[in-house]
């Protein structure tokens, strides 16, 4: 059997075993990896910072070597090689023998030659361990910055920004991310970094990384200053060579291991693939094609020489969040006679650029900032040469509909790329679905492996992948899940109609199967919303914060939030609360919708918390439920000197109106006392405005990750009809939504949009509002508090126990102290 | 980590069981739902999955982020499989042989059930 030695185990080194032995190729594999641990996905390193742990970056878990009959050393750095023996030698003095010897050592950062870079607090940012010291630092310090505007220099940015630093970017070019943007496409994405809190600063040339032991600003050329206290380097990579060096094989004079197509070096037995090798005197700094580079060697080792290596497209998508940034095929146009055409919207901060070739026929490339839907439909349509339209400025001229880039799938070419970092067309996808009869999204990702990179193409790949069903003669349709096969209108329809009060009463007589953690809370929510009945009665269909009434945190105790409605306390109330919390020792918080949350409490002790609440005065504020959580007000005519109307008034009148209402998601509301808006009631899903002569009732906003302002319903309504009208609303999204789907979502997607909303709740198009109205008032009359409820009952408290065969309590619980209060600890260092 | 390894020594096969622990009575859990068996130092969660008339008992302990919770999770089936979902960020497992089916997380410790006279024994290797 062959023997291969792979020296590096980042993540095409990786890909090239995971090849090797989906191929079933026989051969020996010892993998050698300097890095402390099995390779690990680099792409999405900075996801790091937002939760994720080590282990999940890994590309496979150390055992899967070992399944897979591969051994694995890491922590073993290759430091010679010897061509006529063919051996190779590690730092710890281990010698080993290959027939193949595969190259895929990557590369490191470059760090430039200027004065200081060894002072404290310079960094890189390539490994864990890069990040983890980051972190470390970046806890002492308050103002950092980053050398480097590039693709990996902005997303070093985002980490720092979220880090909590003051964050400055450092671009020697006059623009951020000079390979792939021109100078408009910069400003606008200079615009938007300014808005996630990052200064950027252009045409500066450093100097010296000033400081004393530790580094405190950047002197730059011109003269001026920067004071910081930590810098992150993002100047360029250079290929990690060196040991290829040093037994002879060939560089390039900037760096790399030189390659020909077959990715040989000069040595026929010894391959380079990734970051390392030189192709064409292009260094590829992407995974995309040095995964096609690792399948190109796995054929060849297999005896399949019939692929080589063409080059590859360094189109980019960038993936911070809220930035969107694409850049495709010649972005710059550079290509002679090439015809730019531009759109600019400064105010939105989009700005789009497509280059056409010079007979007006194919679209060469383009820039996308602020905006970048179509990235993958135009990167596709400039590979495949595809015709254009006859007004080429119609693709970024105008509000792109949602249906277009469904549409524009359609006529993509079988041979589209469509997954780039495994390689997967169009043509893969489609065979899977119409000959292997896969119908879902996961199915199709665990048969091709599409979207199981960067994530980038699940769109793309969902779209075709409901074309095709459709075009099968599959109507798609949106079933809940295995269990169930109705949409949730359809289910809550027949409840209703039914008289069904039970989740397995539903499931016996509509679904199969044993239900799941998707149809279950999902039926629980729509009896909820259907019958208004107490829902820990069927608490195990419940999810976790609606069983036991209460929002778990990290660590597994639990959250306990009164309603205070409108947000209006009296001081014996203020006291009780912090009388309870300091007994049971919980962490105390104002929330965002104007209540106060308790934090820490064992599972155990909420009926005893609840039980002295509810002696108090307080009820359950529902800040567990899929329900009507706040009313926010503001202090209005009662005190404020601009106020026209009694907002607090209302607003408590609408709050315990709704309280306990459940819906297909969370509900929010706000009454401002006039057109200052202090209670930002156009944020929520309804919110209720004091003119001089009533009020203006606004729906369907959204705070979130997608804020939406909320849209004017009507204006001037008295009390009583803003009331008639927030009944018929509720009851009306109640009745139709999709499950999880926000008030502004649900209108977004509604046909005929506000107009259409308006005349069924204003206009009563539909004849229904009488009986909304009605199913309206049964639920109010079935509301009861279910803490109280729960308190009653011993059955009831009797669930609430960590341990079902002895009292005591989770000795697994820590918590650490933080100014004063107690809080979990970090749960990623486990 | 140790956690993990802790409760990987009691777990057992049907023919090896040194320990029938007699955790609680039938009528203690919840039905179609779990609860929480203190064994030594252990956590066990053990799911009644009345809907099968049958009954479940792995690790309380979520790989995912070390959570003690898995007893609080939702039941159900993915085809036929038996499965729990964990009620932080829902990975779902296996009741059967404890293998994650959504995600890559590692696998639970699980053990054998049997009920008599109205109480749940649960079976360990120690
Ligand atoms: C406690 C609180 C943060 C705080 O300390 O201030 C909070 C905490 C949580 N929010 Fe929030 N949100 C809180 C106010 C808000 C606000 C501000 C507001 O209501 O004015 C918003 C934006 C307004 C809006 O909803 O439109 C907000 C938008 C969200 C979203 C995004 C919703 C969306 O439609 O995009 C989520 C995610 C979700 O619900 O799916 C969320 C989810 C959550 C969850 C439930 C996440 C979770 O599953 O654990 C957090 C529960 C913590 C807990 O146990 O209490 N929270 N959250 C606030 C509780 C308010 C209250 O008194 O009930
Ligand atoms: C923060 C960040 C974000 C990125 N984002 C993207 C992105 O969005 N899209 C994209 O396509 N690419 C992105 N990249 C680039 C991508 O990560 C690289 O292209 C990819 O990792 C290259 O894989 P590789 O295996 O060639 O090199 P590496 O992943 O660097 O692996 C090489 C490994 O070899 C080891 N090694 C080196 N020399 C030796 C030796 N002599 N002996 C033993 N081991 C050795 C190294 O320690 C390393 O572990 C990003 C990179 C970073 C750092
Ligand atoms: S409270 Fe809301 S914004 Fe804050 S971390 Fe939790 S979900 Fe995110
Ligand atoms: S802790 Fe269990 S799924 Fe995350």
């Amino acid at each position: 059997m062959k023997r291969i030695i792979v020296v590096g185990n980042g993540m095409v080194g990786y890909k090239f075993c995971e090849k090797l032995r989906k191929q079933g190729v026989a051969a020996e594999v010892i993998v050698y990896g300097e890095e402390p641990r099995p390779a690990y996905d680099r792409v999405h390193l900075t996801s790091f910072f937002s939760g994720k742990t080590a282990e999940d970056l890994l590309m496979a878990p150390a055992s899967w070597y070992a399944e897979h009959h591969i051994v694995l050393h890491t922590g073993e750095l290759v430091t010679e090689i010897d061509r006529q023996q063919k051996t190779i030698t590690t730092h710890t003095g281990k010698t080993d023998r290959y027939d193949y010897l595969v190259l895929a050592t990557g590369s490191s950062p470059f760090v430039p030659n200027v004065k200081g870079v060894e002072r404290d607090g310079v960094f890189v940012y390539r490994t864990i361990e890069d990040l983890n010291q980051i972190i470390d630092y970046g806890k002492k310090v308050t103002r950092a910055a980053v050398l480097g505007g590039g693709l990996l220099g902005l997303e070093a940015g985002k980490a720092l920004v979220d880090l909590g630093l003051e964050t400055h970017i450092v671009e020697f070019a006059p623009r951020l991310m000079p390979r792939q943007l021109d100078e408009q496409g910069s400003v606008i994405l200079q615009h938007k970094l300014s808005q996630l809190g990052i200064a950027v600063h252009l045409n500066k040339s450093t100097k010296e990384i000033a400081g004393n032991g530790k580094l405190d600003g950047l002197e730059f050329v011109d003269g001026s200053f920067l004071p910081i206290e930590m810098l992150v380097i993002s100047a360029g990579i250079r290929p990690r060579d060196e040991v290829a060096k040093g037994c002879g094989l060939e560089v390039h004079p900037r760096g790399g291991v030189v390659v020909n197509d077959f990715l040989q070096t000069n040595d026929e037995n010894i391959f380079a693939i990734g970051e390392v090798a030189v192709h064409n005197n292009m260094v590829y700094g992407l995974v995309a094609p040095g995964y096609e580079m690792a399948d190109i060697v796995v054929r060849q080792i297999a005896g399949d020489f019939s692929k080589t290596f063409q080059g590859f497209d360094m189109s980019t998508k960038l993936k911070l969040m809220g930035v969107d940034v694409g850049s495709f095929g010649d972005a710059l146009g550079e290509t002679p006679g090439c015809i730019p055409i531009a759109f600019q919207d400064k105010h939105n901060g989009v700005y789009k650029r497509i280059n056409i070739s010079a007979d007006g026929k194919y679209l060469l490339g383009g820039i996308l900032v602020g905006d970048a839907k179509q990235y993958n439909l135009f990167h596709q349509m400039a590979a495949n040469k595809m015709a254009l339209p006859a007004q080429p400025e119609s693709l970024i001229i105008g509000a792109p509909g949602k249906g277009e880039e469904g549409a524009g799938v359609k006529n993509l070419p079988d041979s589209a790329q469509i997954c780039a970092c495994e390689n997967i067309t169009k043509g893969d996808l489609v065979f899977q679905i119409t000959e292997k009869g896969v119908k879902t999204l996961d199915d199709l990702k665990r048969s091709t492996k599409a979207c199981t990179g960067c994530g980038g193409c699940t769109p793309m790949v969902n779209d075709i992948l409901k074309i095709t069903l459709e075009s099968l003669g599959h109507t798609v349709k949106k079933s809940i899940c295995e269990h169930f096969d109705y949409t949730r209108q359809e289910l809550y329809d027949i409840v209703k109609i039914k008289n069904i009060k039970t989740y397995d009463a539903l499931l016996d007589s509509h679904g199969k199967g044993d239900g799941c953690e998707v149809c279950k809370p999902l039926v629980a929510s729509l009896l909820a919303s259907a019958w208004n009945e107490l829902i820990v009665s069927q608490a195990t269909i419940q999810d976790t914060n609606d069983r036991f009434l209460a929002n778990i945190q990290r660590g597994g105790t639990y959250s306990v939030v009164p309603r205070i409605a409108g947000g209006e306390i009296t001081p014996q109330k203020l006291m009780a609360i912090g009388r309870i919390a300091e007994k049971y020792g919980l962490y105390t918080k104002i929330t965002g919708g104007q209540r106060i949350d308790m934090f820490g409490a064992r599972v155990d002790q909420l009926p005893e918390i609840w039980e002295e609440l509810i002696d108090e005065g307080f009820e359950s504020g529902h800040a567990y439920g899929k329900a009507l959580r706040t009313i926010k007000s503001c202090v209005g005519s009662t005190w404020c000197r601009y106020g026209v109307q009694d907002s607090v008034s209302f607003a408590i009148y609408i709050e315990d109106r709704y309280k306990g209402l459940r819906a297909p998601h969370k509900l929010k509301g706000a009454v401002s006392g006039c057109i200052r808006e202090c209670a930002e009631a156009q944020s929520k899903d309804f919110g209720i405005i004091a003119t001089e002569k009533g009020w203006n009732l606004y729906v369907c906003g959204n705070g979130g990750s997608r804020p939406q302002h909320a849209k004017l319903l009507v204006t001037d309504v008295d009390t009583e009809t803003c009331v008639k009208l927030v009944d018929r609303f509720l009851m009306f999204y109640i009745r139709t939504a999709d499950p999880l789907t926000r008030t502004a979502t649900w209108l977004n997607k509604m046909e005929g949009g506000l107009e259409y909303l308006r005349d069924v709740i204003v206009n009563d198009s539909l004849g229904i509002g009488e009986a909304l109205e009605k199913e309206m008032a049964e639920l109010i009359a079935n509301y009861a508090c279910e803490w109280k409820k729960v308190v009653e009952d011993p059955a009831l408290r009797a669930q609430f126990k960590h341990f079902i065969n002895e009292d005591s309590t989770d000795s697994t619980l820590s918590f650490v102290e933080m100014r004063g209060q107690k809080c979990p600890p970090d749960w990623n260092k486990k | 980590m140790e956690l993990l390894n802790d409760i990987r020594s009691l777990a057992t096969t049907e023919s090896d069981i040194k320990v029938w622990y007699k955790a609680a009575r039938t009528i203690d859990f919840p039905e179609n739902g779990g609860a929480c068996v203190k064994y030594k130092d252990q956590q066990i969660a053990v799911f009644n999955f009345s809907r099968r008339n049958e009954w479940y008992a792995c690790q309380n302990l979520c790989p995912h982020k070390m959570q003690m919770v898995l007893s609080r999770g939702m039941i159900g089936s993915a085809g036929e499989e038996p499965k729990v979902a964990c009620p932080f960020h829902k990975k779902t497992f296996s009741l059967r042989n404890g293998e994650c089916i959504n995600a890559t997380e590692e696998k639970l410790a699980v053990f054998p059930v049997k009920v008599e006279d109205g109480f749940v024994y649960i079976g360990f290797a120690r």
